[in-house]
Formats: structure tokens, sequence, C-alpha cells
């Protein structure tokens, strides 16, 4: 299985929109993730009809413990960030359906 | 308020300059390609955002929540994400982390 990287999917890009540069699908890309990241770092919610949203998911603080020392130590509270498929994105991906 | 494909296309055109229709049809094609790419089981990999990955889960035992009839829940592939630790640090700094 072979991963897509951000390099692949802006040569991609490159390829579907050809009356634009390279650098064109390239800045498209950086844009929107930069936009994407910022806006969930405002505790914003994303959605994209037929991709998915992101939201943030809270986490109470916990204790927990240093790995290596075996130490407690408290965990604050925090959140972190959160993807649920869009109905599309399900259905493609599911083999089975 | 939201982000959705709408902002980003007017954000397309504002930063990169691309024009509207353009604009629009690059997010579209985007949020495609990585669609595309999970369909044909390869994982999506968008350095300092996040990695989009694909899990096989087997069937389960599940519940029609109204009825309590006991259904199983199929055998599946779905999609899952796992934001980088920039952007797990980001959110951090930024929101609800330590002592704000």
């Amino acid at each position: 299985m072979d991963a897509m990287t951000k390099s692949e999917l802006i040569a991609k890009l490159a390829a579907r929109f050809p009356q634009l540069v390279v650098k064109d699908a390239e800045l498209s890309v950086k844009a929107i993730l930069d936009a994407m990241a910022e806006k969930l770092a405002t505790g914003k919610r994303i959605e994209i009809r037929g991709f998915g949203s992101f939201s943030l998911n809270y986490r109470p603080p916990r204790l927990g413990r240093n790995p290596k020392t075996g130490a407690k130590v408290q965990v604050p509270e925090k959140y972190v960030p959160h993807f649920k498929a869009g109905k599309e994105l399900r259905e493609r991906v599911d083999l089975d359906a | 308020m939201t982000l959705t494909k709408a902002d980003l296309a007017d954000m397309l055109f504002e930063q990169v300059g691309l024009n509207k229709r353009e604009a629009k049809d690059m997010v579209e094609a985007f949020f495609e390609e990585v669609r595309s790419s999970l369909e044909a089981g390869d994982s999506v990999k968008l350095s300092g955002f996040g990695n989009f990955e694909l899990r096989q889960k087997s069937e389960r035992p599940g519940r029609n929540p109204k009825t309590g009839e006991e259904i199983p829940i199929t055998a599946r592939r779905v999609v899952t994400f796992h934001a980088s630790q920039k952007l797990k640090s980001k959110v951090e700094e930024n929101y609800g982390g330590a002592g704000n």
C-alpha cells in the first residue's frame, strides 16, 4: 500500500489544472492546510461536505506517569483535533458497501 | 464560525490569485484527490497537518438503540485521521491548553 504525500497531491492537482503553473497548486495546498489548521487552533469547526468534519475533542485533566521514571505527573486538560468522515467518503472507502 | 469549502475558495481567490472558478474547482479537486487515494486503499500523509489512514474493522455485535434489537455491525473499512504533532501543539497552545 502506497501513501500519497503532500508533494504527490500537489503534482496531481497541477496535472488537473494545465492552465495553472505548478507553483499555484503548491500555494493552494499550503493555503488550504494552513487555513484548516488555523481554524482548528482557534477552536472552530471545519465542515467539508462529502469529505468530513474536523472539530476539537476535550480531554479532561488526568494523573499520568512519566514512562521513564515512573513518577506521577498531573496531565492538564487539553483539546485534541478530531475528524469524522462524511457520507461520501465513508461509502467510497468501505469496500463491502 | 465554521470553515467551509466556500471559505477556502474565497481564500484561494484572495491569497493565491486563482480566479473564482479555479478557486472553487481547486478546493473540490483537493478533497477529491484525498478521497480517491483513500478509496484506492492508499493513506494520505500531509506533513504538518496529519495523516488519513484506513482501518479494517471486523464484524461486531450491535443493537438498534430504538428497539433494542440485536443486529450485527458488518465488517467495514473506515478512515481515521491522526493529527500531526505540529497541529496538536498548535491547538494546545492556542486553545484550552495548559492553564488557559
